[in-house]
């Protein structure tokens, strides 16, 4: 088995322990705080995926910025929606 | 029939070929299937340029029909509802079918290659794939469009669109959405042309302004697109199967509605406006002759009015429901993203300052673009505030305002885009004389159509009402006469431009006397752009180095 | 005329026009891809900003609404589609290596994931369907509105999921046919696996804000 093979299967392995970590968490009796726990693992997933998986960690640092900054946007979006829905009378 | 190379004048005159025009990208293959099927950018560019003038007449003959109607006002010619229809197709086909496509697809796709002294797109096969999507979507327009049309304007806002409207909102809605994906992989291919392959020496710092404000545009048409495509998603998928998304009556929201199509919609101004500026910026700069006056402020401007562009959106909602705190941030950002705006209209001006100017047809629509741009600009200014918007929401001001960006603004910059680089694409110069009067026309019949609209939506004039005070006639009549005179002023090119294939004279590779690269390669262009290796060397527009203009015109 | 001209470097990679380094061509497929996944990000990223919206302005309806979906058919097909997306790495890094063999392995077994992915949720929806969790299409509650923005989501996603499946079975039939030819024409696997991993992150974020919200 070759280095990039045991990074590949170790990606893995955090991947699914970080499903079973918010599986866990979202049925415990933990409050409010669960969904902060859930988006918290759905982002660290995603950033795995995206580092190892997709490369990210391969290229140069403007492909970095092409793949993932319209994330920015989203948040763009997000922000402005919530400033508007959380303010409404 | 003789080979000789008809580089002499008396060889070079009316209707002959020339040895450049013989080996051009317009004549690698002469059937329709060879049209149909090519990958190179000039080619797509010209299919382009023919499907969008399509448009552009249909989108105009919406407007004249509106522009009769409104002669009297007691709605002589259409039912309410027929009136509906009739701006909801013109604004629905010049939106998305002329304006946003106009530059980008046409001059961008023919020029930006030649202007980083590439062979091609990234992604040749994609940018065709793009042209049959943008031609899909035009279909789905035209047969809602014989149909019956919709009655929503082109803004399809809910609940009208979901729950009430009659006519073929799902194909009108189709039609956009699929044009979206035209948009996108357009946007796509020219990020990745502008990022890989500029020829060696082509710096950033080198690009000509045209390419940075296509690079510009293409953030947005790749960021904004998406989201409205999923928006009409969502609202067929309401009007269809009642999903309530956006319908009160189930717990949804209208006003998201709304978020998300101005998400899109209003970048998408930045989308049609910021190719008109890059077309200007070289055309101001080959007027006065001189460099751009704060090349790193105008390339800058570009990318912060996408930026900022993307911060705006809520100033269309100010009146519908919004909250007061967001209207509040709207309201500052939307008078924060005219500072760009402004750095360009004083750029410009100071590039022309002391400059020896061409007052050649190109020339003169840059002018215009200018003047108009600027109006457009302040009221827009006018209406960002919210106490003037609260007053002149949905009235003939703001039809005013927008049609001063988008028509005075960015037709202005494709028709002196046209004039100014025709002489490239076919290789034939036209007859200036009539360009100069042709600019004179828009410019005229232009002020004429719209100024009066800023009177009529200050005195209350609301915008989609055919019937109206009678008080208010004559603003309407002098509006409607002068889109009579811009009519003329339309379709006048497409006769000149046309006679100058057939029978004038070879423009030569640098009629303007103008720098850039496309300018070093011949009139029309053979099939791979350049003949030599391509190697840059100087900043762009180095005018101290150009050529004189006027040999060739 | 139409053809691109083409020609074959030293390494076996092909080169097409308008490129004149494989290092180019490489810089512009990944550029490409990339920007092509950040349009989609645009597009999930606004289904998520509604249920974001819903949860906002109707408190504790997503809660009780959730409760109603299959968690653990949920959880399974994430654990499937997170293995699949291991697969497509390894066929990836068998790519790169030339094993012709080993990347149509790969690639098969990532297909069947996807499969059973699909068959799955289609097993799920039908439960849904039979429990009368499917929309009453046009009297949605609250509640309902987000199971409605569920359909949505779970069906936009299972599209793009098909679109993968496709693809992934389209690059193993050309390894296979040596049509492309490994390791040069890589960039074939790897570009596919990218979107397939896209869509698997698509998912990573769908699960927990459609499955997982509890009171």
């Amino acid at each position: 088995m070759g280095k990039e093979t045991g990074q590949l299967l170790a990606t893995w392995a955090a991947l699914m322990a970080l499903l079973a970590i918010t599986v866990v968490a979202a049925l415990a009796p933990i409050g409010p705080v669960k969904g902060l726990v859930n988006i918290a693992a759905a982002v660290v997933k995603a950033a795995l995926i995206y580092w190892v998986f997709m490369h990210l960690k391969q290229v140069g640092g403007f492909l970095r910025i092409a793949a993932v900054g319209a994330a920015v946007w989203l948040l763009i979006l997000g922000a402005m929606l919530y400033a508007d829905i959380s303010t409404r009378v | 029939m003789t080979d000789a190379v008809a580089h002499t004048p008396e060889e070079a005159h009316k209707g002959k070929d020339t040895a450049e025009e013989r080996v051009s990208y317009l004549r690698a293959g002469h059937s329709l299937a060879s049209w149909l099927t090519t990958t190179d950018h000039k080619r797509i560019a010209i299919l382009y340029l023919i499907a969008i003038t399509g448009f552009f007449f249909i989108g105009g003959s919406a407007a004249a029909l509106m522009r009769f109607e409104l002669i009297s006002p007691h709605g002589m010619l259409l039912s309410n509802e027929g009136y509906s229809r009739a701006f909801t197709m013109h604004g629905v086909i010049m939106v998305w079918f002329f304006l946003i496509p106009s530059i980008p697809n046409t001059f961008g796709n023919f020029l930006i290659p030649l202007m980083i002294g590439a062979k091609d797109l990234a992604f040749p096969r994609l940018n065709l794939l793009s042209w049959y999507i943008y031609i899909i979507g035009g279909c789905f327009t035209l047969y809602a469009l014989v149909g019956g049309g919709v009655d929503t304007g082109w803004t399809f806002y809910t609940p009208l669109s979901s729950l009430f409207a009659n006519g073929h909102v799902v194909a009108l809605v189709t039609a956009v959405f699929v044009a979206g994906f035209s948009s996108i992989l357009t946007g796509l291919n020219f990020i990745v042309t502008i990022h890989t392959l500029r020829a060696p020496g082509m710096k950033w710092s080198r690009l000509p302004i045209f390419v940075w404000s296509h690079y510009a545009t293409s953030l947005i048409l790749v960021l904004a697109t998406p989201v409205l495509a999923i928006t009409l998603v969502l609202l067929a998928a309401e009007r269809l199967f009642g999903i309530g998304i956006f319908n009160p009556a189930l717990g949804g929201d209208p006003i998201l509605f709304q978020h998300l199509f101005w998400f899109y919609s209003h970048p998408a101004v930045y989308i049609m406006v910021l190719p008109a500026m890059g077309v200007v910026s070289e055309l101001v700069c080959a007027a006065a002759r001189k460099r751009i006056f704060g090349y790193a402020f105008v390339a800058g401007a570009s990318m912060a009015i996408a930026g900022v562009g993307f911060l705006v959106w809520g100033h269309h909602m100010f009146v519908a429901g919004e909250s007061a705190l967001a209207a509040t941030i709207f309201s500052f950002l939307s008078l924060v993203v005219a500072v760009p705006s402004a750095v360009k209209v004083y750029n410009w001006t100071a590039t022309l300052y002391k400059g020896d100017i061409l007052l050649d047809p190109p020339f003169l629509f840059a002018m215009g673009f200018i003047g108009l741009f600027t109006v457009g600009g302040l009221t827009g200014l006018m209406l960002a505030m919210l106490a003037i918007d609260v007053h002149v929401h949905d009235t003939y001001f703001v039809v005013a305002h927008f049609h001063y960006i988008m028509v005075g603004g960015t037709v202005s910059a494709f028709f002196g885009a046209l004039h100014y680089w025709w002489p490239k694409i076919t290789g034939r110069m036209y007859s200036l004389t009539w360009g100069r009067i042709d600019a004179a026309l828009i410019f005229f019949g232009f002020n004429l159509t719209f100024f009066p609209q800023f009177i009529l939506g200050y005195l209350g004039m609301p915008r989609r009402y055919h019937v109206y005070d009678p008080s208010l006639q004559v603003w309407h009549v002098m509006s409607s006469a002068g889109a009579s005179i811009l009519a003329v002023g339309y379709i006048l090119p497409f006769i000149y431009l046309y006679a100058a294939l057939r029978s004038a004279k070879p423009a030569g590779p640098n009629p303007w006397g103008a720098t850039g690269l496309e300018w070093t390669t011949a009139s029309p262009p053979p099939k791979h752009n350049f003949d030599h290796p391509v190697q840059v060397t100087h900043e762009a527009y180095d005018y101290e180095n150009a050529p004189q203009p006027g040999e060739h015109r | 005329m139409s053809g691109r001209a083409s020609q074959e470097t030293s390494q076996g990679v092909t080169l097409k026009e308008p490129y004149a380094r494989p290092g180019q061509q490489r810089e512009a497929d990944f550029l490409g891809m990339y920007l092509f996944l950040a349009s989609e990000i645009m597009l999930f990223g606004v289904i998520v900003a509604l249920l974001f919206a819903d949860r906002f302005r109707h408190p504790g309806a997503a809660e009780q609404a959730a409760q109603r979906l299959k968690i653990w058919i949920g959880t399974a097909n994430t654990a499937v589609l997170l293995t699949s997306s291991l697969f497509v790495a390894l066929a990836v890094v068998a790519a790169r290596a030339g094993k012709a063999k080993a990347v149509t392995g790969w690639l098969a077994a990532a297909v069947l994931l996807g499969l059973t992915f699909l068959g799955l949720k289609g097993f799920e929806y039908a439960e849904d369907f039979a429990e009368g969790v499917w929309p009453v299409l046009g009297r949605a509650t609250p509640g309902n509105l987000f199971i409605n923005l569920y359909f949505v989501a779970t069906v936009l996603h299972a599209v793009h999921l098909t679109v993968g499946v496709g693809l992934l079975s389209w690059a193993g039939v050309r390894v296979k046919m040596q049509r492309t030819r490994l390791p040069g024409q890589a960039i074939v696997i790897e570009m596919t696996g990218l979107y397939w991993h896209f869509v698997d992150v698509v998912w990573v974020f769908l699960f927990p804000l459609l499955y997982l919200p509890r009171p």
